[in-house]
């Protein structure tokens, strides 16, 4: 799996795409690593932006779970922006809107997190 | 099997409504009815059929006690608090003496699917004969265990019944009164396992106490195999998906969202949530149905509509 990155107002933006199913977890997990070992403080936080992703499983979230729970273990700072309506109903029929941080857009989370 | 009745469904421990509970339903009802009158007992039944469950209704308490209708022989999954009532409508309806063959299939040997057993009528009434199926070696030794002093007054011995064991093998057909039972070692502190039940026109499959790894992938298709085509999955939403992953990972149970990924995929007609969370009310678990079916649409695809139940003490689901 291919992550794009960018860097906008001092964040590393990680552009996600796709359906994230059980399948695709595996692969995803290990596009993340590269990002998560540099997800540490110092370096920009990490920011995924998931207006590409139309689908994400349990497996998908539970990758999210880890690799947030890891960041935060380092003390970077990791988060997640703009994901799709259903998406974000997948979200939070899982609960995983209580868990994540979760931006509605890039810029809103550039200002919470570039600051 | 023609029908699957549950006289159990709340997992962990048994739990009742509270005063305050009652009163909340009393007062959404007459909210709901906003000064109408009635003036027939149908009329009244009319409007109380038109409020949600939450209100006019209840999940029930009692821990896990599920009847799968067969035919002369019965055939029961777990024996939680539920399999009192269970007893009771049996001796109700068959009466005394009228010698019946109980099969009893324990997914595990924790107490909330235990405690029943002692205030399960039929055992204590001579001409009865009660199978008790497991694959945990200990089976015997757990039940047992829980009627004698000083965990309960009457002894083991006091059984009226004729009460055998069998100890069954995982992942093979065991040929059990005209069904084909098959069990499948489950995640869960101490193993569970879950039950396929396969007669020629309907398979049911009972799966509680488990948890899914989600990055497990042969785990995954194993379950998806035994869920395979089934008109009826019971399955273990206890926790949210979020819980499940992070603070209740190691709890061994499962999530509302991954029971409609495996039913999904493994081509299931039908999901009863089930062994809910102690601490979720009627309006939570009306919540969470909600909830689950939406995630069906959504996530449903080309593929045929799974239905969801959220299964409540008392419910009867015809196959």
């Amino acid at each position: 799996m291919h992550l794009p990155t960018r860097e906008q107002s001092g964040v590393l933006i990680v552009s996600v795409s796709g359906r994230i199913d059980h399948i695709a977890s595996e692969e995803f997990t290990k596009a993340l690593e590269p990002l998560l070992a540099n997800c540490i403080p110092g370096q920009p936080p990490v920011l995924l932006d998931f207006s590409g992703v139309d689908y994400i499983s349990s497996a998908g979230l539970r990758v999210l779970m880890i690799a947030s729970r890891r960041a935060k273990g380092q003390r970077g700072v990791f988060a997640i922006a703009t994901l799709q309506p259903l998406v974000q109903e997948i979200f939070a029929i899982s609960r995983f809107n209580l868990i994540m941080p979760c931006y509605v857009s890039l810029d809103a989370a550039c200002k919470v997190l570039g600051a | 099997m023609k029908k699957v009745c549950f006289w159990g469904t709340r997992g962990s421990l048994p739990v009742s409504l509270t005063a305050r509970d009652v009163r909340e339903k009393i007062i959404a009802a007459l909210t709901a009815a906003n000064g109408k009158s009635f003036k027939t007992p149908a009329a009244l039944n009319e409007f109380v059929a038109t409020l949600p469950f939450s209100t006019a209704g209840t999940f029930g308490g009692n821990s896990s006690c599920v009847e799968i209708i067969n035919g002369a022989e019965h055939f029961i999954c777990d024996m939680g608090s539920g399999a009192r009532p269970l007893g009771q409508a049996k001796i109700a309806t068959y009466g005394v003496p009228n010698p019946q063959t109980y099969h009893i299939f324990i997914s595990h040997l924790h107490w909330d699917h235990l405690m029943g057993f002692p205030y399960f009528a039929p055992m204590y009434i001579p001409g009865n004969r009660i199978v008790i199926h497991g694959c945990h070696a200990r089976l015997e030794e757990a039940i047992r265990l829980q009627m004698r002093s000083p965990c309960f007054p009457v002894d083991y011995s006091q059984a009226g019944a004729r009460i055998e064991f069998d100890l069954m093998t995982p992942d093979k057909a065991h040929y059990i009164a005209g069904i084909n039972v098959t069990p499948k070692l489950q995640l869960h502190a101490g193993d569970s396992y879950g039950y396929r039940f396969e007669s020629i026109e309907r398979t049911v499959v009972y799966s509680t106490d488990c948890e899914h790894q989600l990055d497990d992938l042969v785990e995954r298709e194993a379950c998806v195999k035994f869920f395979a085509g089934a008109d009826l999955v019971i399955f273990d939403a206890m926790y949210s998906l979020a819980e499940a992953v992070s603070v209740k990972a190691d709890w061994g149970h499962s999530s509302n969202v991954v029971g409609v990924e495996l039913c999904q995929a493994a081509g299931a007609r039908r999901l009863a949530l089930f062994h809910h969370e102690p601490a979720h009310d009627d309006i939570q678990l009306n919540r969470l149905l909600a909830e689950t079916r939406r995630l069906e649409q959504i996530t449903r695809g080309d593929q045929p509509a799974l239905e969801i139940l959220s299964a409540y003490d008392g419910l009867t689901v015809t196959l």
